[in-house]
């Protein structure tokens, strides 16, 4: 008997490993509210995971013991379908603690479910599609709820906005390797993303002996912002985003 | 307790990040040439008496225009945009342009102008603006007599380079170079000067003498070169303003390269004496020479930094030919190049930031830049002969002379002027009459 429990005990102990997460639910809140338009296939992509997650659910529900026995024995009628979907549906109306699982899911998940370079090129083929859809789409990732604590701005609405610039600054060829070619500019913006204002933090480098090619540098910033106007800001949150700072930096670029 | 002082942090944390301002950081651009639009300069009506008699005043706005294009095309950094494709008419841009027109066609920067040719007075005024901006960036007005349209052209891109780059132009400037004709073994050599843009070529000497590396002073428009009279060479001085030509004096066995002194005061090349190449220098009032340099090796092409401190050289006293840095005096010498292949004619850039050489490795020849300590190592160009480069006077662009095999008849072999900009991808050939070497660039003539 002792052999017998002691040899038993540790297939006890596997199967709580062998349970899939219970993050992963949160996963499919996620791409729910995501502002992301996805590309074709990146939405094959997420509905296979979203098939997957929603056969980790109901298993995830039903203790799995009972359903190894389940399947043989009957065919789940709808009835008891619908009552563990119930069942999901009471765990969510409690909204705080959904966000908290949310939020503590997201950043595991992606890496477990997503390539990161798939996410990266599901937002720079939606570059040209994302202010539409943001204006459409008024919720907050949750992307948006972590990073609003910190920037303001998601990172897809970051990098929309950092793709949008990219395309209007034409950087002067001619400048000198220096090692400060960093112009930060301060604006004021207006809600539907035109700027009220717009101010050179360092303006009186401009007027510096030899430093000629700041001036330069400066106006070709100044000249990208106004090509680009109005800027892609996010729909909501303007009290948020409404001072913005754009620190143009040519090291990189011209230091190659 | 501990749950209010919770709450309350959080609160405060989400008030300052409310309130903070949000910084989105831009680390790239377009690396695309700035579209520009040079109208045609617009011809006021005085200028109709004169216009029968020449035909190229009769189009002097759009021919200024052009040659400021073509100035732009070749320096890689603006992209100028086709005419037919301009909405607003010259007459109406020079007075004030229709930003939106120009915002049309993509242009983000816009020049016009107006010329007035009086008797013997050519009056152009030109203006740049930012379209994007709406605003005028810089307008200046220049008078010269008619035939000197050229210049003014020159000086208008110098401006206008100069307000886009913050860094002065070289359209304004001239090239001297050794102009070659005739079969490899029998060349007949010519001194010959031009525009940098290939125009207004002259030849200013017959070709019964040998000429070599003629090179620009960086102060003025006096040039130094190497002749041989009755098989001795000879280093010459030239004022190309005046055309007056003096002989600096006769040296023994094989010299090498005269060079100026940034001061303009001295010039600095090797001879051989005794059998050894040393380097020296002359004093050009006192005609006083100095050695510099005092080695069992071969020590050639000297060439000054531009504060005159140091000079760098090469020199095979470590076995190859490597590139040395020394003070002016001689003293403190230092080996700079220790990569494969061999390392010649280094040249320091007007700028002092940065060594062009010709390097020869693998039966290679390539043009390359480095920084005076040897450090950040960069062949801009690579091909089967090419050698000699000279810096224009802003330290961006590089001249150089490149040997063919054939020539673009697919006979005999060719030399031809090139020109590279220090980002390596802008290398352009410079259309010469004839073939051509040793090129050196001037100083800018307006300053």
């Amino acid at each position: 008997m002792i052999v017998l429990t002691a040899l038993s005990l540790p297939f006890m102990m596997k199967k709580p490993i062998d349970l899939p997460p219970i993050l992963s639910v949160d996963l499919i809140q996620i791409t729910d509210k995501t502002n992301i338009p996805f590309a074709a296939k990146a939405a094959k992509i997420l509905e296979e995971i979203k098939k997957k997650e929603e056969e980790r659910v109901v298993s995830e529900q039903a203790p799995p013991s009972k359903k190894k026995k389940e399947k043989p024995d009957r065919i789940p009628l709808p009835d008891d379908l619908n009552k563990e979907k119930k069942k999901i549906v009471k765990k969510k109306q409690n909204p705080e603690e959904v966000k908290e699982q949310v939020r503590q899911a997201s950043e595991f998940e992606k890496k477990e479910l997503f390539d990161p370079n798939q996410i990266a090129a599901l937002i720079d083929k939606s570059k040209e599609d994302t202010a539409e859809t943001l204006k459409k789409n008024e919720r907050l990732t949750q992307n948006s709820v972590k990073n609003s604590f910190a920037t303001g701005l998601t990172l897809s609405q970051e990098d929309a906005l950092k793709a949008q610039i990219f395309g209007c600054w034409s950087l002067p060829l001619g400048l000198p390797y220096q090692e400060n070619l960093l112009v930060r500019i301060k604006l004021k913006l207006k809600p539907d993303g035109n700027v009220l204002r717009s101010e050179i933090l360092d303006h009186a480098r401009m007027n510096q002996p030899g430093q000629g090619f700041y001036k330069v540098l400066a106006e070709s910033a100044l000249r990208a912002i106004r090509i680009c106007q109005p800027l892609r800001v996010p729909p909501t949150g303007y009290e948020k985003w409404k001072d913005l700072q754009l620190n143009f930096d040519a090291n990189e670029m011209l230091k190659g | 307790m501990k749950k209010i002082f919770f709450v309350i942090c959080c609160l405060l944390l989400f008030n300052s990040n409310a309130l903070a301002v949000v910084e989105v950081d831009i680390t790239r651009g377009s690396l695309d040439p700035l579209p520009i639009a040079v109208s045609p300069l617009h011809v006021e009506s005085n200028t109709a008496e004169i216009k029968k008699d020449n035909q190229i005043i009769e189009n002097i706005g759009e021919e200024i225009s052009k040659v400021i294009e073509v100035n732009f095309k070749r320096s890689g950094l603006f992209n100028p945009l086709k005419k037919e494709s301009f909405v607003q008419n010259p007459e109406i841009s020079h007075v004030k342009p229709r930003f939106e027109d120009w915002k049309l066609i993509k242009a983000q920067v816009l020049v016009t102008g107006k010329v007035n040719i009086s008797k013997d007075k050519l009056r152009a005024e030109f203006r740049l603006w930012d379209v994007v901006a709406a605003k005028e960036m810089v307008a200046l007005a220049f008078s010269t007599t008619p035939d000197n349209w050229r210049r003014v052209a020159h000086i208008i891109s110098d401006k206008i380079y100069q307000r886009l780059t913050g860094e002065k132009g070289y359209f304004d400037t001239r090239i001297i170079y050794v102009s070659e004709t005739g079969e490899k073994t029998q060349r007949v050599k010519k001194l010959a000067i031009m525009d940098q843009d290939g125009a207004n070529i002259k030849y200013l000497t017959l070709g019964n003498e040998l000429v070599l590396t003629p090179r620009f002073s960086p102060q003025n428009q006096l040039v130094t070169y190497l002749s041989y009279f009755r098989n001795l060479p000879r280093v010459y001085l030239l004022d190309i303003e005046t055309g007056v030509q003096e002989v600096v004096g006769d040296f023994p066995g094989m010299t090498f390269a005269p060079r100026f002194s940034p001061d303009g005061k001295k010039i600095i090349m090797s001879f051989a004496k005794d059998g050894n190449s040393d380097i020296y220098t002359m004093n050009l009032d006192t005609r006083v020479v100095e050695k510099i340099t005092d080695h069992t090796s071969i020590d050639t092409s000297p060439s000054y930094s531009p504060d005159g401190k140091r000079i760098c050289f090469n020199s095979d006293r470590s076995g190859l030919q490597q590139i040395y840095v020394m003070r002016s005096d001689g003293s403190n010498v230092k080996r700079i190049t220790f990569g494969k292949g061999l390392y010649g004619t280094p040249v320091w850039s007007p700028r002092g930031d940065l060594i062009a050489f010709t390097k020869v490795h693998k039966g290679k020849f390539y043009i390359g830049v480095m920084r005076p300590d040897g450090s950040g190592e960069r062949l801009l160009t690579e091909n089967f002969y090419q050698e000699a480069p000279s810096w224009s006077p802003n330290g961006r662009v590089l001249i150089f002379y490149r040997e063919t095999k054939t020539d673009s008849e697919g006979k005999g072999f060719s030399a031809r002027l090139w020109s590279i900009d220090l980002t390596g991808y802008n290398e352009r050939r410079i259309d010469t009459e004839t073939d051509g070497s040793d090129p050196s660039w001037s100083s800018l003539l307006s300053k």
